[in-house]
């Protein structure tokens, strides 16, 4: 499709005249409370930041929503939103000629110097292709030019930038609050010199930026039996080692400050409060945790007040308290009890999305839920029996969980869900038949300690997906069809029990995504030729299983990797060796290599790890390699009191001395 | 899913009547998406609202009648439970700074009489018709009104469901002023609530069935007014006049 050179004219009217025809036409049009409308010809670095998946999951993404504020903040700079469109609207915009749009002025994607991506997941590849070409990008950054934006991604998926190498010009690994700065700066200094160089000029001021690689200045050579020899910065500006940024003191960036608030339904109708970022637990699966340390906390009084502002600026009725592990905050009572007391009297509900398993979470839980409902709590023992639990670090007991569950159930708690995973390293179909005896016990008990029948357990289970940098790195992926039997054994066992069955819900999703997010999440370059024919068949969104077609993307691979001696298993089940040069090598999430691998030796013996934050350093890396440290509290302080709002003026004047309360945010009378 | 012992359920002592407009882009918001915006305003600006009793309390609204998705208007109705005695135009100014873009309060008054919802006995609607030409509009007008009786179909939640649109039809014209390069039609239309109530596209319908009037360009359709029926005027009054004290004709 061309479309005709990038003008910078809004498309709305034309977007308007499809609109009748979509489903849910409301995701297109913006006009959230909160938007920004950053003023266009005042600006001269402007950003387009995608989500790459639909609009009710991409507006409520934290990340997104931080870097819009934080550039939006900047004199000179704007952002606006864009995420994928539905394949109703897509057909549309083809037939029509109408380009990928931002949804704040609706102008195209491709008047924007930027285009960030986030990739929280690997699935969202194909729809950044699909964006790129309804904006008229080339999807090939070799095929740009000055006149096409730089193509960024970032989010965790971007720690293995490599298998969209071709399709990005620049990824930047951790935290974005100030690389995104610093891109801007390069952006406008480069334009206000009349753009030497180009297109390429431009590329190469980006790879000297700190936290930025730009994969063109870079050429992977392999060996003959297909594994990477090593990978070379082909320009004296590209550093060999990529280092991942890290934001420090957490208090100092609050945001978002001003969440914003969709007319459409999203995924997420709450509110969300970082408390902190990083996590340590070491649980051996979890890339987000290995690659998100240290542990950085936001202090009690800067959690009260994001909490206060965005409940005032939102009118949502839950706030989420966000973490990777909400609970391990050094003052996650006293920020519990602390807002527990100010929305006593209101309807604004707290949650603490992630928690883990611990007797301690009840009372949190019980906290939080004082004025709210109490309809279900979930953990995550990821693992069915105690050995498999050692190997991938999740430091539970089964005695731990069945009393933390039932402690639950007699708080007045009647749903429980337990999240697992499938396909661990070294897992049996013991270790998953474990879970069946788990939920069992767990509902046993909860019977006999609440003396009522009226109590469920969900089981829900995933395939797992070995990620880059992470222990498990190395290790082999559970094949699709090992995977779907071992959890049809797990279906039958908890069918078949007749005293404890009914009680136990299962939920389960089949193996074959995985094996295509594992391709996407270990593989190197080569990949990217199967995404795209992957894409040209129709792949879209993903993560969607109405959506998602394994059959398209194991056709994809064949083609796409056909003449490369490497094949899908050979990405997925295969167990890489220790001297095998990894495809995301050269990005440096601060962990020591050989600390990742001491750490699989450990999984495999199955000798547990505790966390940093309560026991010595154990040299993982990234506080000497970064320059960064453990930043935790207590702190001793309390949480303010919420200042009164005067609502007189909302008064009937003929009522003087009217009793409306003003302290109350709900504005609840008494 | 209990709420804390102890909240006790306190009834509204004032009712507070709103006609709200849906306009421009929030066109596209379904009937679901303003009830939540609303309700969120609300919550921003602190109305001291009542709030219904049971295992999971909402605040206390009713909405009358709401446009389809796709459709904008000028007179939606509501109506909140508050709990203290509020002003009605200060509650207009406060909610009117914290709404999205194109929903707007147009009036509020304090709930003096009865059943709001069945004083909406009829509707007027604008469609706007761009490329269609006006004298080609007219004459389809013409042939439909000419009709005793037109049935159409449309899709329900029961599934396809067959009815007449001509009947319930008070006026329709054509009543586009100035012709210009771009031609547009206008049509203007009164019609009586009921059911199943008769809407802009079932009228679209019936001119196409009668007239094979098919617009090139999705219409656009506003509703201007709700209220009761002026048979002689054909006309649509204000449904507030009697929580105004005043009276109102015909219904």
């Amino acid at each position: 499709m061309t479309i005709t050179e990038f003008s910078d004219a809004p498309v709305f009217d034309q977007l308007e005249r499809l609109l009748p025809f979509v489903q849910k036409p409301v995701q297109y049009v913006g006009g959230e409370v909160n938007a920004r409308m950053t003023d266009w010809t005042s600006c001269d670095v402007r950003w387009a930041l995608m989500y790459p998946d639909a609009y009710e999951v991409g507006l409520p993404n934290q990340g997104l929503q931080i870097l819009y504020e934080v550039l939006n903040e900047q004199e000179g700079t704007l952002a606006e939103r864009t995420y994928a469109v539905w394949p109703d609207l897509e057909a549309l915009m083809r037939a029509n000629s109408v380009p990928q749009f931002t949804v704040e002025s609706h102008r195209p994607v491709g008047a924007f110097d930027v285009l960030g991506v986030s990739f929280a997941t690997e699935l969202g590849y194909t729809n950044m292709l699909t964006a790129l070409d309804l904006a008229g990008i080339p999807l090939h950054a070799v095929d740009r030019n000055e006149s096409h934006p730089i193509v960024v991604a970032g989010g965790h998926a971007a720690f293995n930038p490599e298998t969209i190498a071709d399709f990005i010009d620049v990824a930047v690994a951790g935290d974005g609050e100030t690389v995104v700065l610093a891109i801007s700066d390069a952006i406008r200094e480069w334009k206000g010199q009349g753009s030497p160089g180009g297109r390429e000029g431009l590329l190469l001021r980006l790879a000297a930026v700190e936290h930025v690689y730009v994969p063109a200045f870079y050429s992977v050579e392999y060996l003959p039996d297909g594994r990477i020899r090593r990978v070379v910065p082909t320009n004296p500006d590209a550093p060999w080692r990529v280092t991942k940024a890290t934001l420090t003191d957490l208090d100092a960036w609050p945001y978002p400050k001003t969440p914003l608030v969709p007319l459409a339904e999203t995924v997420h109708e709450r509110a969300s409060v970082e408390i902190f970022r990083g996590c340590t637990r070491g649980c051996r699966f979890c890339q987000a945790g290995m690659i998100t340390r240290p542990v950085r906390e936001r202090s009690l009084t800067g959690v009260g007040e994001m909490v206060m502002q965005s409940v005032a600026s939102t009118g949502f009725e839950e706030v989420g308290l966000l973490s990777l592990s909400s609970a391990d905050h050094s003052e996650i009572k006293e920020i519990a009890k602390g807002l527990a007391d100010r929305y006593e009297e209101s309807n604004t509900s707290l949650s603490l999305p992630s928690t883990r398993v611990d007797a301690f979470n009840i009372d949190l839980a019980n906290e939080l839920s004082r004025n709210g409902r109490r309809s279900g709590l979930t953990f995550a023992p990821e693992g069915g029996s105690e050995r498999i639990r050692a190997v991938i670090n999740k430091m539970v007991t089964e005695e731990d969980l069945v009393r933390t569950v039932t402690t639950a159930y007699a708080a007045g708690w009647r749903q429980v869900k337990l999240y697992f995973m499938c396909g661990l390293p070294t897992e049996t179909d013991d270790d998953v038949l474990q879970i069946a005896r788990l939920a069992r016990e767990v509902i046993r008990v909860g019977r006999e300690v609440t003396g009522t029948r009226d109590i469920r357990c969900t089981v829900s289970i995933g395939g797992f997906v070995p990620k880059p940098h992470t222990p498990f790195q190395w290790a082999a992926q559970l094949g699709h069809e090992e995977t779907d039997a071992r959890l049809a054994l797990l279906r039958d066992e908890i069918r078949g029990d007749r005293q404890f069955g009914k009680a136990i819900g299962l939920r389960y999703h089949d193996g074959k995504p995985g094996i295509v997010e594992g391709i996407l999440s270990r593989g190197d370059r080569r990949v990217g030729r199967v995404i795209e024919e992957a894409w040209r068949d129709g792949a879209r969104f993903d993560g969607w299983s109405e959506h998602f077609s394994f059959d398209r993307w194991m056709s994809a691979a064949e083609r796409g990797l056909a003449g490369t001696g490497v094949d899908v298993a050979w990405y997925t089940t295969r167990e890489r060796q220790h001297d095998e040069v990894l495809p995301w090598d050269h990005i440096d999430s601060g962990l020591d290599k050989e600390w990742l691998w001491a750490d699989w030796q450990d999984a495999l013996a199955e000798v547990e790890v505790e966390d940093c934050r309560w026991t010595p350093c154990f040299d993982c890396g990234v506080c000497d390699q970064l320059d960064t440290s453990i930043d935790i509290g207590p702190t001793g302080v309390t949480m303010l009191p919420l200042t009164p709002v005067d609502r007189s003026h909302l008064h009937s004047s003929d009522l003087p001395g009217s009793d409306l309360p003003g302290s109350d945010l709900q504005g609840q009378a008494q | 899913m209990a709420r804390s012992p102890g909240r006790e359920i306190v009834p509204p002592v004032q009712k507070l009547r709103m006609r709200y407009a849906k306009r421009g882009r929030l066109r596209f918001a379904s009937h679901r998406d303003l009830a939540r915006s609303f309700e969120r305003a609300l919550r921003r600006v602190g109305i001291p609202m009542a709030f219904s009793a049971g295992f999971n309390p909402h605040p206390k609204i009713s909405y009358a009648n709401a446009v389809p998705t796709g459709t904008a208007s000028e007179a939606e109705y509501l109506e909140i439970g508050v709990l203290a005695e509020l002003d009605p135009d200060a509650v207009r100014h406060a909610l009117n700074a914290v709404l999205p873009d194109g929903m707007t309060i147009e009036d509020v008054v304090v709930a003096r009489s009865n059943d709001l919802i069945a004083r909406l006995e009829a509707g007027e609607w604008v469609i706007e018709l761009p490329g269609v030409e006006p004298q080609v509009a007219a004459e389809a007008v013409e042939q439909f009104l000419a009709q005793a009786e037109i049935e159409v179909e449309r899709k329900t939640k029961g599934g396809l469901r067959r009815f007449d649109a001509r009947g319930a039809v008070v006026s329709l014209t054509e009543c586009s002023q100035a012709a210009s390069d771009q031609p547009c039609a206008i049509l203007s239309l009164v019609v009586r609530h009921g059911t199943p109530s008769v809407r802009p596209d079932d009228i679209l319908a019936a001119l196409k069935a009668v007239a094979d009037l098919a617009p090139p360009f999705p219409p656009r359709i506003t509703r201007l007014a709700q209220g009761p029926l002026d048979e002689d005027a054909r006309t649509v009054q204000d449904p507030f006049l009697p929580d105004r004290g005043e009276s109102t004709v015909g219904s």
